[in-house]
């Protein structure tokens, strides 16, 4: 038996008092894990769109499914959410199985799909009335929960406009304020930012932030690396439906690229034919169409040796390395297309 | 707020129902009054018109040429006769209408169903939820319908009151159906199959002169199609000459709405949940 849960056995046999000092119980459940995916397959028909994947999330945890398109993000995601029937393998949501107690899971769930689905026919503020409804919650807790979202998600002064007329930035704050009406203990958003300008993507991230500031579970899919970075604790990063790699996002910068890059351009004809004339410089690297990516702890010296061989480029950067450097090394592709 | 170890707001519902009903159809028929009520009223009433201008047209116009009509040996005037019929097709008309092109934009574009499975609604609930609405729509128009033909004084009976619930019933009939029947079709060009049912239909079926003009094979046709069940439960209940036959009908109506709720939920498992 592991520690936590021998901890809490004897939370349970002091349930008395653990029911009166709940920090107490917020504190042996710390580590009980929310989602716990072992083998996980979903086929449509013949097509495997995820292959296989096994993860487990942590209560409190923010945790990145990182990849390309068509990587399985989404289809995962709503395994997750029990609105898609896996295949075989074993996954539990909140002690739950999503493919028989779907309404029971989906009740403590908040979830932001891919694709904006707002009420049309109805107001902004209406939005979240219904949608609260939905949950069984009654006509003034939703009032109430609906006032406060607003104000979260900046919204108050738009309550009752249409939905259609919102900005993409505006439509995501709404979703996601709707995703809290029924005060979820995990939340799954999938993409969040895609198509938002990089102002509504720092709004949205500050958001994301004050919710995991607040102990909310979240999960998160993106195939913006920044985004990652920012919002996960913890990563994996996923291409054909199977998981490649999984860390937190300075781990997998560690164990899979360099401490810097140095990317140099010389015009799409000619990278490739440079390449192969300055192919021992640096510790590795990864000849892309427009640009040779060269991995090393140290890029100016690796630049001044370059120019110094007489290949100048016509522009070169000295840069960390992300986790688009990690995705390159672990797939051969890069992650936006 | 800790959000730690507390549930959340919504109430839990029972895990009985292996994931399709969390007995909150409430929450949807909710929805759709708000969402009708911003909605244009001229749309929403067209099809209440429809078969008050038969009325008048066919049952004053007509029935002025016709007089009165024998129907089981007792004589009734033509306007009599047909406008228990058009009561019943103003039921269907709205549960019809409400069932078949609303329920297909929002299954198709709107994405109200993915939506609402997000939540801890089921496929059930939105089923019972959305065929009610429907059926609400097909009550509204038929008890209008009602109204106008008591001031015209085509109501025999008073237990024409019962029309009330019966029309309901043939509602709810025709929309759980028509729900069924439009979460399998993906496109317009599909949706164009529908004009061609109904239209026979309502000619067909007893509406206008009795089935039994026809040949005996396209009687049994006839006698087949849901609204001549619903034709002759209203006749019978406005013009007070009810036989046992009655509920043989209520019984058709009774099959037709249970199996309609059931393949709705499943497609709506099927589409959505997959
Ligand atoms: N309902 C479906 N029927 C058939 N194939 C599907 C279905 N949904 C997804 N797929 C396929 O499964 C694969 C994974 O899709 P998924 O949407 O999970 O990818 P993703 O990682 O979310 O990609 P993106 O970044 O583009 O959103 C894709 O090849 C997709 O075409
Ligand atoms: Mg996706």
């Amino acid at each position: 038996m592991s520690f936590s849960s021998r901890l809490r056995n004897v939370a349970m046999t002091i349930g008395f008092f653990a029911v009166e000092h709940p920090s107490l119980l917020d504190y042996v459940f710390v580590s009980e894990p929310v989602i716990r995916a072992k083998n996980i397959v979903k086929k449509y028909d013949e097509f495997v769109a995820v292959d296989g994947i096994s993860f487990e999330v942590q209560r409190g945890e923010s945790f990145g499914l990182l990849g390309p398109n068509g990587a399985g993000k989404s289809t995962t995601m709503k395994m997750i959410a029990a609105v898609s029937t896996r295949t075989s393998g074993s996954l539990e949501v909140l002690g739950m199985d999503p493919n028989t107690d779907g309404p029971a899971i989906r009740s403590q769930l908040g979830v932001v799909p891919q694709e904006d689905n707002l009420d049309q026919e109805l107001r902004v503020r209406e939005n979240l009335l219904t949608y609260g409804r939905f949950f069984g919650m009654s006509r003034a807790e939703v009032a109430t929960r609906a006032d406060e979202l607003l104000e979260f998600a900046q919204l108050t002064d738009r309550a009752n406009s249409k939905v259609e007329p919102l900005s993409g930035g505006m439509k995501r704050r709404l979703t996601i304020a709707r995703s809290l009406m029924n005060d979820p203990q995990m939340l799954l958003l999938d993409e969040p930012t895609t198509g938002l300008d990089p102002q509504a993507r720092h709004i949205l991230w500050d958001r994301l932030f004050r919710l995991k500031e607040r102990g909310t579970t979240l999960v998160l899919t993106t195939h913006y690396m920044d985004e990652a970075e920012q919002l996960s604790d913890r990563i994996v990063v996923v291409d054909k439906g199977a998981i490649m790699a999984e860390g937190s996002p300075a781990q997998l910068i560690r164990q899979y690229s360099s401490r810097e890059v140095l990317e140099v351009r010389y015009g799409s004809d000619k990278n490739a034919s440079v390449a192969k004339k300055i192919a021992d410089i640096g510790e590795r690297q990864e000849i892309l169409p427009d640009r040779i990516l060269i991995y090393s702890d140290n890029g100016e010296r690796d630049l001044a040796e370059i120019t110094k061989r007489g290949h100048h480029p016509t522009t070169s950067l000295v840069r960390r390395s992300s986790l688009e450097d990690v995705f390159l090394r672990l797939t051969g592709r890069s992650l936006v297309e | 707020m800790s959000a730690t170890v507390q549930s959340s707001a919504a109430i839990a519902p029972s895990r009985r129902f292996g994931g399709m009903f969390a007995g909150n159809a409430r929450a949807v028929i909710e929805r759709g009054l708000r969402a009708t009520m911003s909605s244009n009223y001229l749309v929403v009433l067209s099809g209440f018109f429809e078969p008050v201008f038969y009325l008048l047209s066919m049952g004053v116009g007509l029935g002025g040429i016709i007089g009165s009509i024998e129907v089981d040996g007792t004589s009734i005037a033509y306007g009599a006769y047909i406008a228990p019929a058009l009561l019943a097709v103003s039921a269907m008309n709205g549960a019809i209408y409400d069932s078949t092109w609303n329920v297909f934009f929002k299954l198709n574009f709107g994405k109200l169903y993915q939506t609402m499975l997000l939540t801890s609604l089921g496929p059930l609930d939105v089923a019972i939820g959305e065929i009610t609405l429907a059926l609400l729509r097909g009550g509204v128009y038929a008890i209008g319908f009602l109204i106008v033909m008591n001031i015209m004084g085509l109501v025999l009976s008073p237990l024409a009151i019962l029309a009330i619930p019966a029309v309901i019933l043939i509602a709810a009939g025709f929309a759980s159906i028509g729900m069924a029947f439009t979460s399998y079709m993906k496109t317009f060009q599909q949706m164009d199959w529908l004009p061609m049912v109904m239209l026979p239909m309502f000619l067909f079926s007893a509406t206008f002169f009795p089935i039994t003009i026809y040949p005996p094979a396209i009687q049994i046709m006839v006698e087949c199609f849901p609204l001549w069940h619903g034709v002759e439960i209203v006749r019978m209940l406005t013009t007070g000459a009810i036989t046992p036959m009655i509920w043989v009908h209520l019984g058709y109506y009774a099959v037709m709405l249970s199996v309609g709720v059931v393949v709705v939920a499943r497609r709506l498992r099927a589409l959505f949940l997959d």
